[in-house]
């Protein structure tokens, strides 16, 4: 059985959520598989991360370089190179550092890479036999990906549960002399912060969140009034603010806002697993989608089919008729 | 600036429900919508106005048959200066670094100071990019939401990451950058521009053409196979409202008043 790593993705001295993640994953794989966690980094922040994902791994190597201090996935992947072993199985989270990462960390691994994987049925003689979607989660997919020369492959948070088990008080082991030289020709400067908008979607206790459905950017008004009848903010899915129909700080999702309603009424949103990554807090969630198969109605506790265009302006009547002079 | 764009020709989930077939065992393909895979089209806009500021030329390329011709005739008629099309019965079955090593030998018969592709097809893995940067030993970024020319040597990218936040970056010429959609907005191509370039000859590159060892591509050389294609056996799911459109609406309204406190 090949070795199996797991790559920690952390920051601010924290360890991501995935990190458990992928000792389920790993199970998932063979569940005799004890993985060793790879930590990179840089003084306290570093250690720090070790000291607490040694309670979930049996052994944690760490890999401490100053050019590690930051997150460089162009530097991370040469060091990675130096020491995973040959044929290794390595998970790393599929979030964008992971997406940065990988399929060049595969290739020079000389392995196999499967991208965003949310199950994993085991493994059969050298195939590793594991579930995809396609089409923002609108079909399923198996997939069988040859492990014979290692395999690098990206789990999607949050698609396995971490297990409650007993801490493993695992040993922290320092391979930070193998790592090697780093250079790259891609370098960090800065991150720049997202801006402020005009209205702050994580305040709201009911969002009117409107995605492709919506159509045309005059259409938007529609949301806008039912909003404004229920006291409600408008937020969006990404396709709303690639269309610029939308700001940015409307936006659900990863890369975008993480919202915490009562009430999310999804409006014309497939429910990519992105965008529902933006949402906590258990709200129950009202999905309006004239696609009766849209994966929004897998997750929503209420569904309706109808077209957004017709039914929001509807039920913008019925509030403001019920409230009346309130409104 | 010389610059390549890859792209693909993908199902348009826009246009398409996407369904399976009778045999469940891949989707339903008759009747489907084809267009240019969406993030692609935002790194053919990115190409077109970074050499509109520059200078120089734009190419797109994709690995595919006849009918992927169509996709490179609209970036065409869109402003791309010219089409190629990597074709070959040996890349049929390619897996993402299958892709990337027909791309990889296509690039090296030209010379691009940067090669685009798209974030990620909507059927397909985020993967070619990368995978084409370690393949050509090229810095890559992912996920780039802006680009500065710096000057003939180096660029300043954005990329996104988590909140909205944007990770800028000094790459190196040459480059590969997977470019993340909403980066610009993408011109409109009308039925004219396309009828411009109808009868416009698209050169082919074979495997021998390139010098591609036929074992290392197709499905000989796939490491990762999808075996097919299924829906999930659901949870519970969402509760599906019935009735008149009236009395949804109704439960609808109480719905919210009930579960989101208003007054």
């Amino acid at each position: 059985m090949a070795r199996i790593f797991a790559y920690i993705v952390h920051k601010g001295g924290v360890a991501d959520d995935s990190a458990a993640e992928l000792v389920a994953a790993a199970k998932k794989i063979d569940a005799a598989a004890s993985p060793t966690a790879i930590v990179t980094g840089w003084g306290a922040e570093l250690d720090a991360v070790c000291e607490a994902v040694r309670t979930s791994y049996a052994e944690v190597w760490k890999l401490a370089n100053q050019a590690l201090a930051y997150p460089n996935a162009e530097l991370i992947r040469k060091a990675l190179v130096n020491v995973v072993p040959t044929g290794s199985i390595v998970l790393i989270p599929h979030a964008h550092f992971g997406i940065d990462l990988s399929p060049g960390l595969s290739i020079k691994l000389n392995s196999a890479y499967v991208s965003d994987v949310l199950g994993i049925d085991g493994i059969e003689g050298n195939w590793l036999r594991v579930i995809r979607q396609e089409f923002g989660g609108q079909v399923s997919t198996h997939v069988k990906c040859d492990i014979s020369s290692g395999a690098v492959i990206n789990i999607r948070p949050g698609a396995f549960k971490a297990q409650d088990s007993p801490p493993v008080n695992g040993a922290v082991v320092d391979k930070s002399a193998e790592v090697g030289a780093l250079t790259a020709g891609r370098r960090y400067l800065e991150t720049v912060v997202a801006e402020a908008g005009d209205v702050d979607i994580t305040k709201h206790a009911v969002l009117v969140s409107v995605g492709r459905g919506i159509q045309e950017k005059d259409n938007i008004t529609i949301a806008e009034e039912l909003a404004e009848v229920l006291g409600a903010a408008v937020s969006c899915s990404r396709p709303v603010v690639d269309a610029k129909w939308l700001p940015k700080s409307r936006q659900v999702g990863s890369s975008g806002q993480t919202v915490k309603p009562k009430v999310y009424m999804a409006c014309g949103i497939s429910g990519s697993f992105q965008h529902l990554a933006g949402i906590k807090g258990n709200p129950f969630i009202i999905a309006i989608n004239k696609n009766p198969k849209a994966p929004f109605f897998q997750v929503a506790d209420v569904g309706v089919v109808a077209d957004i265009l017709e039914f929001l302006p509807e039920l913008t009547s019925k509030v403001r008729e019920a409230r009346g002079a309130s409104v | 600036m010389e610059i390549l764009v890859c792209v693909r020709r993908v199902p348009d989930t826009s246009e398409n429900e996407i369904q399976l077939n009778s045999a469940g065992n891949d989707i339903e393909r008759d009747d489907l919508v084809y267009s240019v895979n969406e993030a692609d089209n935002y790194a053919v806009e990115e190409a077109l106005q970074i050499v509109a500021r520059t200078g120089g030329n734009v190419t797109v390329a994709t690995v595919g048959g006849e009918d992927d011709e169509e996709v490179l005739r609209r970036q065409m008629a869109m402003g791309a200066n010219q089409g190629v099309l990597l074709t070959d019965e040996a890349f049929e079955g390619s897996d993402g670094r299958g892709i990337a090593t027909i791309l990889k030998a296509f690039v090296q018969k030209g010379k691009y100071d940067l090669i685009l592709t798209g974030i990620q097809a909507e059927d397909g893995g985020a993967q070619i990019g990368g995978m084409l940067a370690a393949l050509l030993d090229y810095p890559f970024a992912s996920l780039v939401n802006s680009i500065e020319v710096v000057d003939g040597k180096k660029l300043k990218v954005g990329r996104e990451i988590e909140g909205g936040n944007r990770e800028v970056n000094e790459i190196d010429l040459p480059c590969v950058l997977s470019i993340q959609t909403g980066i610009n907005e993408p011109r409109y191509v009308g039925m004219r521009g396309i009828r411009q370039v109808a009868s416009v000859e698209i050169p082919t590159y074979g495997a021998s053409d390139l010098g591609v060892e036929r074992t290392t591509v197709g499905a000989a050389g796939a490491k990762v196979k999808r075996t097919d294609y299924f829906i999930p056996a659901l949870g519970k799911g969402a509760e599906m409202l019935q009735g008149s459109q009236d009395e949804i609406i109704e439960k609808v309204f109480e719905l919210i008043k009930t579960k989101g406190g208003l007054n």
